[in-house]
């Protein structure tokens, strides 16, 4: 039996309104805080599709990863200003606190957690935020002992949630600067055996590029495509 | 008439948004990328990404050998039947030439693809009257639902060149199945087998919550979307 015959079950919400309520940013990061009506509470590792409407009906959505626990009053989610980017643009340079966006979600039944298996996480720049919602589920329901995380990122400067991360336990690799006493590369094979160790099941997220990269690595470490399911993202989110 | 070329994009009546119940909000100060290409080229809610093809996965990439490949049509036909990678370089080959729309919400304009038009296989295999819907079967073990009728009449294909070149792996190579006219995860990378069905059952995004038939000018996204 493959993996991707499994059973899984997960909430989907429709279409919905959520007012921004607190948000910062940096100069490539926005962290939006949301009051989301009707909601209907998400499993840690599933999106929303966020839709900007214009006066002539015009529209654009994207796919974001929520960084929240489920139990969370608001729901975050951390965009990334791409280059020319529609939707991340916008958010970034013109979003404030009272707007209110259309949301859609939760969605997706297949990249999420339940808390119940041990797992292992490995992702690269944005592609931490499920795992932060997972880390903070975890923390929540006493669940940290089934959680490892691999944070991939530039510098502690651009990873998003570094602080949060590296506080909860997460392995972080810096690829373009030292942290403590480890020199910047990837993650090495010798780093990733001992956060695979047990692991039931193996979740990648990050861009083509990355995944394709980390699926390999734990292919290296032992584990079974099948246990490894992928979420990645191009331009698109 | 005019060409629709000439029309202004603010004369296009925008699809009426759905309902859930409150006003929809504009967004304020939002007024979007101009738009690009011809004016309803594009589906609702997709924009043109151009010379970019991004990907969607939700798997291990496979490395396919296309001599261990085989394509099987199989289940409420007359003649089930098997294919080799050589055999089905042996039938009449076809190509498609237009648009792909993936949920993620891109539109990939005048893309070219080349293979076999499915409609040769069902030919061959003979889809008894009971066959309705079809499960798409990958060698990864993703699923995917179709209506028996979005696979035939000049519709969907088995393709393995995309510009002229072998497809490439990250994009469903060596082989996979083209339905354009549907959301793209309908068109399942390394496909090997259609399973002709008397009744719908969901694959595997269909059980995760995306739609059953999944037609970009509805925007049939997700479950319960009209």
């Amino acid at each position: 039996m493959t993996g991707l015959a499994e059973e899984t079950r997960a909430p989907i919400g429709g279409w919905t309104t959520g007012t921004l309520v607190e948000m910062d940013r940096d100069d490539r990061l926005v962290r939006l805080r949301l009051d989301v009506a009707n909601r209907v509470d998400h499993l840690p590792g599933q999106h929303y599709v966020l839709r900007l409407r214009a006066e002539e009906g015009y529209t654009a959505s994207r796919s974001y990863s929520v960084a929240s626990d489920p139990a969370d009053p608001l729901l975050e989610l951390m965009v990334e200003c791409l280059p020319g980017g529609e939707v991340s643009g916008f958010l970034h340079d013109e979003a404030r606190p009272g707007d209110v966006f259309e949301l859609r979600g939760p969605i997706g039944g297949w990249f999420v957690w339940h808390g119940d298996t041990p797992i292992v996480c490995i992702g690269g720049g944005t592609g931490v935020v499920p795992f932060v919602s997972m880390l903070r589920h975890a923390r929540r329901i006493g669940a940290e002992r089934l959680i490892r995380v691999c944070a991939v990122g530039r510098s502690r400067a651009v990873l998003p949630y570094a602080d949060e991360l590296l506080a909860a336990g997460a392995f972080v690799a810096l690829t373009r600067e030292n942290l403590d006493g480890r020199v910047a590369a990837p993650p090495y094979l010798d780093e990733l055996e001992p956060l695979v160790a047990g692991a039931e099941r193996a979740y990648v997220c990050g861009s083509v590029g990355f995944a394709s990269y980390a699926t390999r690595l734990l292919g290296e470490a032992g584990v079974p495509t099948a246990a490894i399911r992928v979420e990645q993202f191009g331009e698109t989110g | 008439m005019i060409p629709a070329a000439t029309i202004p994009a603010a004369t296009i009546p925008a699809a009426p948004p759905r309902r859930y119940g409150g006003p929809v909000p504009i967004t304020r100060g939002f007024t979007g990328r101009p738009r690009r290409g011809r004016p309803g080229r594009v589906p609702p809610g997709q924009y043109d990404t151009g010379a970019d093809w991004p990907t969607l996965t939700a798997e291990v990439t496979p490395h396919l050998v296309p001599d261990e490949w085989t394509m099987t049509v199989d289940g409420l036909v007359d003649n089930p039947y098997t294919w080799t990678w050589r055999d089905v370089h042996a039938l009449p080959g076809s190509t498609y030439f237009g648009d792909i729309h993936c949920v993620t919400t891109w539109s990939k304009l005048d893309v070219t693809f080349g293979g076999v038009s499915v409609d040769t296989l069902l030919d061959i295999a003979h889809p008894r009257p009971g066959a309705a819907f079809v499960m798409a079967h990958s060698t990864t073990g993703y699923t995917t639902n179709l209506p028996l009728d979005d696979l035939r009449g000049d519709k969907a294909w088995i393709v393995w060149e995309y510009d002229g070149r072998p497809l490439p792996v990250e994009h469903g190579g060596p082989v996979r199945l083209l339905v354009p006219h549907l959301y793209f995860w309908k068109s399942a990378k390394w496909i090997t087998r259609l399973e002709l069905m008397e009744s719908d059952r969901p694959g595997f995004w269909e059980q995760n919550g995306y739609h059953d038939r999944g037609d970009p000018w509805l925007e049939q996204r997700y479950q319960g979307d009209p």
